[in-house]
């Protein structure tokens, strides 16, 4: 058994310099010959206070390369730090307490409470049969207010829209207090609101909790409106890294989405980017 | 909707186990023999007190040399078969599995019947037997469920249910090996009976049985999250692969230690933890105990009506549960599907 990690010990400060997150030449495949390759060699580093988003066509190797971040997936070269520690030295309880995973929507067998379900992100920080402290408690409800989600605190998870239900897997996540959150496709189940508000929240974490977050979608203009990296991939290979304006050009979209689209820089800086598609 | 605190398990556990006792009270007085309330309360506080040997007869041959070791034992293969059940479900990551729907029981029979062609009966020989049976068909059926490397309930559950057919009949087969006048017995026991004489002590099915359910339950919080998924339950911190393995062998030697004295008794792994999902919710921090404490008291009221309703012809047990189970698992299961 391990002593019971207060804050300080499980999120040691590391040293300013070193990014949170560091990739180093990771490449992966799920057959063994270098024609299936999923992800080519690839190397980036996010600070702590940034979001990266990743962005590509569908089968590009997004969902593969957040497996690899969150350390249920190997690579099959290469190296991924967390603030200057390699992944697979972390034990599966350790890592689940630096790094907090929000998934596609996985259908619940049983129903649950609301707050029953955000607990169970300070499952990595308990022990024993973990029933929840008042600190746990303080914690979930702080969780569900960040996520936007603390008037749905009493309700029943069968109860909640997909939108509804997004925020609270959320909050769930952020209770498992991360110093690295991963999202697959968080915008999916939202309306346009919805998902402003969330990208919005994302971007404050980053900022002011130094929780950095890494995100996988297809949202273009989100990801160039609130990420501070962009991580194109296609078919595995890194198309472009960098700041949204310096990456998401017309030539490198089209080449890699393989529709025309058109980008417009406005005044204040930020991008507009626009499908230029008609019926035929 | 609060959040499940020690207090409500413990609240929880004394009410059913308050429940237990005053159906044991209740099951020793019903039989053949009717014992009325008063002189049953005279007989057990003179045992109680003044020990076996100063009460009467009546009062000692059948309540406490035969009715007594019964409910005692319908309790403990009640709460073996819920606890087993509710392993189950979280390990499939199905509501609807149940050792006997998915032919566990029979594997764990196949293995006890194995064992007594080879050896005679009442050693550590029959459970040892029981338990490979029902690893082996829980493997077995957990590869055979699986469909594009997902376990999917339809595939699941027909897998269970032929491998349980499957099982059956090679248990005809060696029943045919076995000695005449021990057949009427043996068909009996396979439909779930408790009234034969047991091949291992009391004490020790207890002892076993109770260490495995302590084992089982200190991976409580773990089956919550494994519920989920694997892989959800793997982001939150869970050692998926120790929780699993723990899970497979209790839940399959609960099994095979109900099965091994009492036959295949079903649904009792399905209807009861349901029940307590129902009643109290379904996080297995409350949910085990609560399965153990209310199998229980399910089978010994199972076992009750099994020996009075029919009296002094006795009924199997496994006939009894079977009669509610079934149509209570097509119900849950049509219901599931949609």
């Amino acid at each position: 058994m391990k002593p019971a990690a207060t804050p300080a010990a499980v999120h040691p400060a590391p040293p300013r310099a070193l990014p949170r997150l560091g990739v180093q030449g990771i490449s992966y495949a799920y057959g063994t010959s270098p024609q299936q390759f999923v992800l080519q060699p690839l190397s980036f580093e996010v600070a702590r206070d940034q979001v990266l988003a990743l962005v590509g066509p569908n089968g590009s190797g997004k969902s593969t390369l957040l497996r690899l971040l969150a350390g249920t997936l190997e690579p099959l070269a290469g190296k991924i730090l967390l603030d200057g520690i390699e992944l697979k030295q972390l034990d599966t309880r350790t890592r689940a307490q630096r790094i907090a995973v929000v998934q596609q929507e996985n259908p619940l067998l049983f129903s649950l409470g609301v707050l029953e379900f955000v607990l169970q992100g300070r499952h990595p920080h308990g022990r024993g049969l973990r029933f929840p402290d008042r600190e746990d408690l303080k914690l979930a409800l702080q969780a569900l207010d960040q996520a936007g989600a603390g008037r749905l605190a009493r309700r029943w998870m069968h109860e909640l829209s997909g939108g509804e239900k997004q925020r609270v897997v959320l909050a769930r996540a952020l209770a498992q207090r991360p110093v690295l959150l991963l999202l697959d496709e968080p915008t999916l189940h939202l309306d346009l609101a919805g998902q402003i508000d969330l990208l919005r929240r994302l971007r404050q974490l980053a900022t002011s909790s130094q929780t950095t977050v890494v995100l996988a979608t297809h949202d273009l203009n989100l990801a160039a409106e609130f990420a501070d990296l962009v991580l194109v991939l296609d078919r595995g290979r890194t198309a472009g890294l960098g700041p949204p304006a310096e990456v998401l050009t017309e030539a490198l979209l089209q080449q890699v989405f393989g529709v025309p689209l058109r980008v417009e820089q406005r005044p204040e800086g930020t991008l507009r980017i626009f499908l230029e598609v008609n019926r035929a | 909707m609060r959040a499940l605190t020690a207090r409500r398990v413990w609240l929880v556990a004394a009410l059913l186990a308050g429940l237990l006792v005053l159906m044991g009270v209740i099951s020793l007085g019903l039989g053949a023999v009717p014992i009325p309330p008063r002189e049953l309360g005279a007989c057990l506080a003179g045992a109680v007190h003044a020990g076996a040997g100063s009460v009467s007869a009546d009062c000692r041959v059948i309540v406490l040399e035969l009715r007594l070791p019964r409910v005692l034992l319908a309790a403990l293969v009640g709460a073996a078969l819920s606890v087993a059940g509710a392993g189950f479900q979280a390990l499939l990551r199905n509501p609807l599995a149940d050792p006997y729907v998915l032919g566990i029981s029979s594997g764990a029979a196949l293995g006890a019947i194995l064992s007594l062609l080879a050896g005679p009966p009442g050693t550590l020989l029959t459970g040892g037997a029981a338990f490979l049976g029902a690893l082996a068909t829980v493997a077995g059926v957990y590869l055979l469920g699986q469909r594009n490397g997902h376990l999917d309930t339809p595939t699941l559950l027909l897998a269970g249910v032929i491998t349980a057919s499957f099982l059956s009949a090679i248990i005809m087969f060696l029943m045919t090996a076995l000695p005449g006048r021990e057949l009427r017995g043996l068909a009996f026991w396979l439909m779930g009976d408790l009234s034969s004489p047991l091949p291992l002590s009391l004490r020790w099915l207890y002892v076993a049985a109770l260490l495995t359910m302590a084992a089982l339950y200190t991976t409580a919080a773990d089956l919550n999250l494994l519920l989920a998924g694997e892989q959800e339950a793997l982001h939150l911190g869970v050692n998926v692969r120790r929780v699993k393995l723990v899970v497979y062998l209790s839940a399959s030697l609960l099994t095979a230690l109900a099965v091994s004295v009492s036959g295949a008794i079903g649904y009792v792994g399905l209807l009861v933890p349901h029940a307590i999902r129902l009643l109290f919710g379904s996080d297995y921090r409350l949910l085990l105990p609560a399965s153990a404490l209310g199998g229980a008291v399910a089978v010994v009221f199972a076992d009750t009506l099994a020996r009075t309703v029919a009296a002094p012809t006795e009924l199997p047990v496994g006939a009894m549960t079977a009669v509610v189970g079934a149509p209570l698992f097509i119900y849950l299961l049509r219901r599931h599907l949609q």
